[in-house]
């Protein structure tokens, strides 16, 4: 098969030619799959073949983890110090951001996201993401602890060893950043399964980390389906730690795969059912534009955005109108247009899964206040959509649905919200606007989430944690507290003079 | 004298370096508003001037700190985000590493040390010393601790301090530099450095790659002046929030007391020290002599954690002395400029005549010099390898800080009194241990008073681990993570968000 696919880009926003690597990237090459096959990589704008990209298989992973051991015995893991981890990683930073609109226009090209939005959100919290995981290398340090004068007694914080890393297609490169960073600040050696639906980023992104200098087998890349390469990787004996971030329903799968395997630690970033309650004493101006981010941001396919939005009662009148007419000017269309905010959703199976869930909306009773329905006639556009008049058991109140669809619920009094807003099986985020610091506070700490909001909705950074509550998730990613998931601590206890 | 630029040229290849000459002050450099006094520049390998920079007065300093005042409230400290100041020290990183070979040539002619060792040493750890503290900017974490869920949530800041004065000596010009600069930035302080005066020239060359880092106006400035000066004044300035110095410890104590007397400012103190070495007798014998001739011989024993007193066990002593003579005699001491020098002259004629006037005191008091202690002909402040053996604990060699490759050897033979020994000093910055035996380094690595303990190396430091004296030789740490806390001030803030108070009590 080919060794790259080139493709040339004459957009308002960006022009350009792109190559980009398609086989997978394994101990410092890109190779063939060892069955020759390949995997198509569809444009959702229109439904057309952007490229085919070689598809992994679990022969392939073996090979890969077996590279990936040997990196980490002998030139990875504490064989290279904490302060050169981290000036490749910053290597790999400044190599970015030197490619950062390539990388924003294979994202809007392969996702559908905007350009303008990939270049504003996606790539830039990508590169400080990184950057920001090169400062921690040589920062992973033990304790020292008392115990007595006979006695030395300290731990030792020593990297897992060769982590399987599966990422999803809502946010691919910044996915890999996230587990990237900080894998390989703290010595991991890396096996990443990008999406099969968005590889472009990610197999553009081992051409810079090769050209960074990691040495070969730190980073390798495999292409391929879930239910092969995934699987094989949740099954595998060498695999020491398994990192997911996709529906609660595969979640589920790996943590069982994990715990028959070899009990390989296993952390899951997973569905949400976000609330954004807006109080009566919300500043609304605001408290509409926030939440109408929180769910339409990124076509509703992020995994925290706030898709149900409780409204206090007396300013439900006000609102609503005012929210749908903020809807309404959301410009949806080609990714490549400066003056679109949405672009198609990601796949035929996605855009099926959506209506879907709005045709469940429309026969359980609830009321389509806006939107509903398709948008032009290829691709996979969907209107932001509003309904009201739902009642809480509504698979679309209860049920994840990953579009542009969010649901308005009206709601009495400050305790009742709280149970509403908690009445869920998930709970990775919410949002709470009100100026009374008081009641903002109060209700915040009371919300069973990963992540609250108080007054804005889905602002992440790198050094602040993220994950879920419930079955949302088990574990942190960001901040200093994604550096535990890539570490395993040793005790070491030396006598001095105590004997037996 | 006008603040203009001069061209220097490098005697041993003829090569031009500019260096600025005034103050710098708000990105520029500048004329001192009020004196005409000038600071002559030596080459301590040739005994000329280099050049003449303009030596900063009280009122100067006034001006600078002014300017960094101004930058903490507008553009600096909260005014910025920890990645931008990661950003900006990253950048700043960049560019030393760029100029390496420049700015080493420029430390040698103005310091004496070998160019090799400047660029390598000096300049590759003060590179690495800024990645390191770019990577902490984004990470100042306070903490959020519970009081009562119902009506109270309490969380800290760690806030930058401010402004803050730093003063550096001549013996690691460019590295000093970084050790101040770097936590101080990442942390979100304003600075004022005042170099030596000795040695002022490579920090303002530094000085222009922070402008062309992309620093604001006013973040650092850089006032060369005397100590009894500009030191003295940004240590009684009642619009300093710190000052950190590094320095003998006599000057500490005054910068102290004056810190003291003005606004109660937070000092962090780096001062002398008269480190031990021990050598017991299951050492690698061969290996220990070569760290025992780092610990002394590095940077011509101008070093605050030199290994100045070597005590060696009684039963290899005889078999390690020879060693240590041997090697010391392998150690060229020339030109830095010569590719094989190993080590350069001392700083400057004061330097050089206080060495000799404690190699004086040694012969006098009855110590035996078994190598070097005699003066070379010619240019050049240059100051030979000396042993002193057969000396006696009361021996001003013995007590004093004498800043030269002076060492001072005496015998033990058990293992209590090598450390009581070692102790036995107002100093508690270094110490070295050499043994195999595992619960002897653990045993005599407890005991040492010292704020950095070897085991079986010496004089070698990391950025991420901490560096500072106990006792008379300092307060404070820096490098590591410890360094943060010499550039944060704690704010506690309790929100009450659901208690009513009953009045009257």
């Amino acid at each position: 098969m080919p060794e790259t696919f080139v493709h040339k880009f004459d957009t308002p926003v960006f022009k350009g030619e792109v190559s980009v690597p398609l086989g997978l990237y394994i101990d410092g090459k890109w190779v063939d799959g060892a069955d020759g096959t390949t995997i198509d990589v569809i444009n959702p704008s229109n439904g057309k073949l952007i490229t085919k990209i070689a598809e992994g298989t679990p022969k392939d992973l073996d090979n890969a983890v077996k590279v990936a051991q040997r990196a980490f015995d002998t030139v990875w893991g504490l064989h290279t110090p904490g302060n050169q981890r981290a000036r490749l990683l910053n290597k790999l930073g400044d190599l970015m951001e030197q490619n950062a609109e390539i990388l924003a226009a294979l994202e809007a090209l392969d996702n559908g996201k905007t350009f303008k939005w990939a270049m504003r959100a996606d790539i830039s919290h990508s590169i400080q993401c990184i950057r920001y995981y090169a400062g921690w290398a040589d920062k992973i340090f033990g304790q020292v602890i008392e115990t007595s004068e006979a006695k030395l007694t300290y731990t030792r914080h020593e990297p897992i060893g060769v982590v399987g890393q599966i990422i999803p297609w809502n946010f691919p490169l910044q996915m890999m950043a996230w587990k990237i960073g900080p894998a390989l600040a703290t010595g991991c050696t890396i096996i990443l399964k990008p999406s099969e639906f968005t590889p472009l980023t990610a197999l553009y992104m081992s051409k810079l980390i090769d050209e960074a200098g990691f040495p070969a087998g730190v980073f390798n890349l495999i292409n391929g389906y879930g239910h092969t390469v995934g699987q094989a990787m949740a099954d595998h004996m060498g695999i020491e730690k398994i990192a997911f971030t996709g529906s609660t329903l595969v979640g589920r799968k790996i943590m069982e795969s994990a715990a028959k395997s070899n009990l390989k630690k296993v952390t899951l970033e997973l569905g949400g059912k976000s609330p954004s309650i807006i109080m009566d004493d919300a500043d609304l101006d605001e408290a509409i534009k926030w939440a109408a981010f929180g769910i339409y941001f990124n076509h509703g396919q992020c995994c925290c955005a706030g898709s149900r939005i409780f409204v206090h009662e007396k300013i439900y009148d006000e609102f609503l109108p005012r929210f749908t007419e903020h809807t309404k000017n959301l410009k949806v269309g080609d990714p490549f247009d400066p003056d679109c905010f949405q672009g198609p959703q990601i796949s035929q199976q996605q855009y099926d899964r959506i209506m879907g869930y709005i045709d469940s909306g429309k026969s359980e009773g609830a009321t389509v206040h806006y939107g509903g329905h398709r948008i032009g006639q290829e691709g996979y556009f969907i209107s932001p959509t509003i309904f009201t008049d739902t009642k809480p058991n509504m698979k679309i109140v209860q049920e994840e649905i990953f579009g542009p669809v969010c649901v308005v619920i009206k709601f009495k009094d400050d305790d009742d919200i709280v149970a509403q807003a908690n009445d869920s099986v998930y709970g990775l985020a919410a949002a709470v606007f009100s100026q009374n610091v008081t009641r903002a506070l109060s209700t915040a700490h009371k919300l069973r989430a990963g992540t609250v909001w108080v007054n804005t909705a889905n602002m992440l950074y790198p050094n602040v944690p993220f994950g879920g509550y419930k079955q949302s998730g088990i574990g942190r990613e960001l901040g200093e507290y994604a550096l535990a998931n890539y570490t395993a601590v040793k005790a070491v206890q030396v006598n001095l003079h105590i004997k037996l | 004298m006008a603040a203009q630029p001069v061209t220097l040229t490098v005697p041993a290849n003829g090569k031009k370096i500019t260096v600025p000459t005034g103050l710098f002050i708000n990105n520029e450099f500048v004329p001192s508003v009020d004196s005409t006094e000038t600071i002559q520049c030596i080459n301590p390998a040739t005994e000329e001037v280099i050049c003449s920079i303009v030596a900063g007065s009280e009122k100067d300093i006034d001006i600078a700190v002014a300017a960094a005042r101004k930058a903490f409230k507008t553009t600096w400290g909260k005014n910025v985000t920890g990645f931008e100041r990661s950003r900006l020290l990253n950048k700043l990183a960049d560019l030393i590493e760029r100029d390496a070979q420049e700015l080493a040539e420029l430390e040698a002619l103005n310091n004496g040390k070998p160019v090799k060792i400047a660029r390598d040493f000096d300049i590759g750890d003060s590179v690495q010393c800024l990645r390191y503290y770019a990577g902490w900017a984004d990470k100042i974490l306070g903490q959020a601790i519970e009081v009562d869920n119902k009506t109270k949530f309490a969380f800290t800041r760690h806030d930058p301090i401010g402004v803050c004065g730093q003063i550096i000596p001549w013996n690691y010009p460019i590295n000093m530099w970084s050790w101040k600069v770097a936590p101080a930035l990442a942390c979100g302080c304003t600075i004022v450095m005042k170099p030596s005066e000795i040695t002022p020239l490579t920090a303002l060359k530094l000085s222009e790659l922070v402008v062309e880092a992309g620093f604001p106006p006013g973040v650092i400035n850089t006032v060369p002046s005397l100590g009894s000066v500009g030191g003295a004044a940004l240590s009684a300035h009642k619009d300093v929030d710190k000052v950190a110095f590094t320095g003998s410890t006599v000057t500490g104590r005054k910068i102290m007391e004056s810190a003291a007397k003005s606004n109660l400012k937070k000092v962090s103190l780096e001062l002398g020290g008269k480190s031990p070495q021990i050598i017991f007798e299951s050492a690698d014998l061969d290996q220990a002599a070569n760290w025992v001739g780092l610990g002394i011989l590095y940077n011509t024993g101008q070093d605050c954690t030199a290994g100045s007193r070597l005590f060696v066990q009684d039963t290899i002593y005889d078999k390690f002395m020879q060693l240590v003579v041997e090697k010391f005699k392998q150690l060229k001491i020339g030109d830095g400029f010569d590719e094989a020098s190993g080590g350069g002259p001392v700083v400057s004629k004061m330097q050089y005549d206080k060495i000799f006037s404690y190699i004086e005191a040694g012969k006098q008091a009855g110590a035996k010099c078994i190598l070097g202690g005699e003066k070379r002909p010619g240019k050049g402040y240059y100051v030979d390898p000396t042993i002193f053996v057969d000396v006696k604990p009361d021996m001003k060699i013995v007590r004093d800080e004498i800043f030269g490759p002076v060492l001072a050897v005496a015998k033990f033979s058990t293992e209590d009194e090598a450390i009581e020994l070692a102790n036995d000093t107002s100093y508690g910055l270094g110490a070295g241990l050499h043994s195999n035996d595992a619960g002897q380094c653990m045993r005599v690595s407890q005991a040492l008073e010292a704020g950095t303990v070897w085991v079986n190396q010496y004089n070698l430091l990391n950025n991420n681990v901490p560096f500072g004296g106990k006792k008379q030789s300092g307060i404070g740490r820096e490098l590591g993570s410890y360094a943060l806390e010499e550039y944060t001030s704690v704010k506690a803030i309790h929100w009450n968000y659901g208690e009513k108070l009953d009045w009257p009590l």
